[in-house]
């Protein structure tokens, strides 16, 4: 079934009674030549890749809830290439060039809104170090604009300015930078990998993985045991539970990320703004709601829910800098379980385990990788060597000393 | 979170500044054959369990000192705080 402004008026004529499931709910085969474990974007765009641009057949996504019930349906849909450093940003920057095209490659509208992420500045150092973001970012292909404070006004006049403490001096806007309807991105994937016959095996939990001399043979789970040649594991939050199965600790702590979104208004935020001084993004949703967030919660947590602390600290830098937002009523906030890696930049990599392979730590930025992280990940396991931008993402880079700390902050993954 | 201090009593945990798993405490011989291995999975390996674990918590805006916390990751409930000090000596460390 393909979709068409000519479908839905159709659709629209004749009650709304044609449209079917678009991916079948399937039970698991015996085997298969390639199974990947999470049903989140990366996993389901993991196997849309593997069989649309490497060819392979044979293949599962296995899921222990329902698609998009993880972080991918939780998060403040935020995409941008705006990375300073040789080991992400032209990863980061692939991911953006896919996702301009992935509506018309998928068919599929997942409200990509390129409406601009503006960086703001609050001191001249900021300003320099927006600055080397901006060159850097250039120099991989990306856009970056330095404004002045004018340059700011004109885009966000209602800003809290000359705040004593933290006035604007400045912002870096990435124009490309935007926003994306999060679930229709795991829709669109699951459906695309559907109709090139990937089953998609939901209500599946992984339970353990049978390992025999060093090789990876298949997974336990709760519809029973499933072989397969090759096994990739892509569950975000639950990365270190998953491989500790397999017998592996990994770089890694799981931390709870909260966000929150307000009653619907008018028109009120064109593209998304970023507070410099404190940790504060907001954005407005195609339904009016402001969706906003800030840092994580701070401890080691797989409980989906954060705590007051952390809800006071983001109203706290909202207010401060849009005071409007006083006025706003809160409707709702939720939580979501991040796999925070130990220099705060993800994984893409082979295991020690033949036949394994694993993608994970993409603290709470991994949204706007999805489509690069699928295609990455699907390179790497139907050809056994990296996608050349994302060479860097090794699981032995903190014993080699190669590193990619963005913000230079050590093996502390709460501060990243 | 409210973390009951063993001197102090229920203290906000916004009193506190979280460093990560309690292992920490336990920092390798440097002089070990296998120094080289140790210190990076000291440094950089974690449980990361979900269920009990054991921390460290910082008491910064308080007594400044460091606690050991058995909290619940799925539940954020906590059943035991310990001066990290005395877990350190029962290690067999002198401080
Ligand atoms: C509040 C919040 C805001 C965020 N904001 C942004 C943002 O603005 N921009 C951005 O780029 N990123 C953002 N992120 C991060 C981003 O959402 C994640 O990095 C990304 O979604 C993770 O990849 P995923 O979609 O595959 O994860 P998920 O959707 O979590 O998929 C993993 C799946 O694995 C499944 N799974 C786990 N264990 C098992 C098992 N044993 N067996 C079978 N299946 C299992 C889970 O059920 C889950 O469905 C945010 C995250 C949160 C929580």
């Amino acid at each position: 079934m393909t979709y068409s402004g000519f479908r839905v008026i159709r659709e629209a004529l004749t009650g709304h009674k044609g449209w079917r499931p678009v991916w079948r709910d399937s039970k698991p085969k015996p085997s298969y030549d390639f199974v990947i474990i999470g049903g989140g974007g990366h996993g389901l765009a993991t196997a849309y890749y593997l069989a649309r641009e490497f060819g392979e057949a044979n293949i599962a996504v296995v899921e222990k809830g329902w698609i998009g019930g993880g972080n991918v349906g939780r998060n403040t849909t935020i995409i941008r290439s705006n990375y300073l450093l040789d080991g992400n940003e032209p990863f980061y920057e692939f991911s953006l060039k896919l996702w301009e095209s992935l509506e018309q490659e998928l068919n599929y509208n997942a409200m990509v809104s390129q409406r601009g992420i503006l960086n703001l500045v609050h001191s001249d150092a900021q300003r320099d170090a927006a600055r080397r973001r901006g060159n850097a970012m250039i120099l991989n292909g990306s856009d970056a604009e330095l404004l002045d404070v004018d340059g700011v006004r004109k885009l966000y006049p209602f800003l809290n300015f000359d705040n004593a403490r933290f006035p604007i001096k400045g912002g870096l806007l990435h124009r490309r930078g935007g926003t994306v309807r999060h679930d229709a991105v795991a829709w669109g994937y699951a459906r695309g990998a559907d109709r090139r016959g990937v089953d998609i095996i939901q209500n599946c939990e992984v339970t353990g993985f049978r390992i025999e001399n060093g090789r990876c043979l298949g997974v336990e789970t709760t519809k029973g045991f499933i072989g397969a040649t090759k096994l990739g594991v892509s569950v975000a939050g639950s990365s270190s539970r998953v491989m500790a199965m397999a017998g592996m600790r990994l770089p890694i702590e799981s931390h709870v990320l909260q966000a929150f979104a307000s009653e619907g208004l008018k028109p009120t935020l064109p593209g998304v703004i970023t507070y410099g001084a404190g940790h504060f993004y907001c954005s407005q949703s195609n339904k009016g709601g402001l969706v906003f967030g800030g840092d994580i919660d701070g401890y080691n947590s797989y409980a989906q829910r954060g705590n007051l602390p952390a809800v006071e600290d983001v109203a706290e830098s909202g207010i401060s800098l849009i005071p409007a937002l006083g006025r706003v009523r809160l409707l709702r906030s939720w939580g979501g379980i991040m796999d925070m890696s130990m220099d705060g930049s993800p994984f893409i990599d082979k295991t020690p385990i033949d036949g394994l392979y694993f993608n994970g730590g993409w603290c709470y930025g991994g949204f706007k990788a999805t489509p690069a992280a699928g295609f990455a990940f699907a390179h790497l396991m139907s050809t056994d060597r990296p996608h050349k931008t994302a060479t860097a993402y090794r699981l032995d880079r903190f014993r080699t000393g190669q590193i990619i700390d963005e913000k230079g902050q050590g093996a502390q993954p709460n501060l990243h | 979170m409210i973390i009951p201090h063993p001197l102090l009593g229920p203290r906000d945990a916004q009193e506190f500044t979280y460093l990560g798993d309690a292992s920490l405490i336990n920092r390798p011989d440097w002089q070990s054959e296998n120094a080289m291995q140790e210190f990076h999975d000291y440094l950089y390996l974690r449980d990361n369990p979900a269920g009990l674990h054991r921390e460290l918590w910082f008491h910064e805006q308080g007594d400044r000192s460091w606690l050991v916390v058995t909290r619940n990751t799925m539940t954020h409930e906590i059943t035991q705080v310990e001066l990290a000090s005395d877990v350190a000596r029962s290690h067999g460390r002198s401080r």
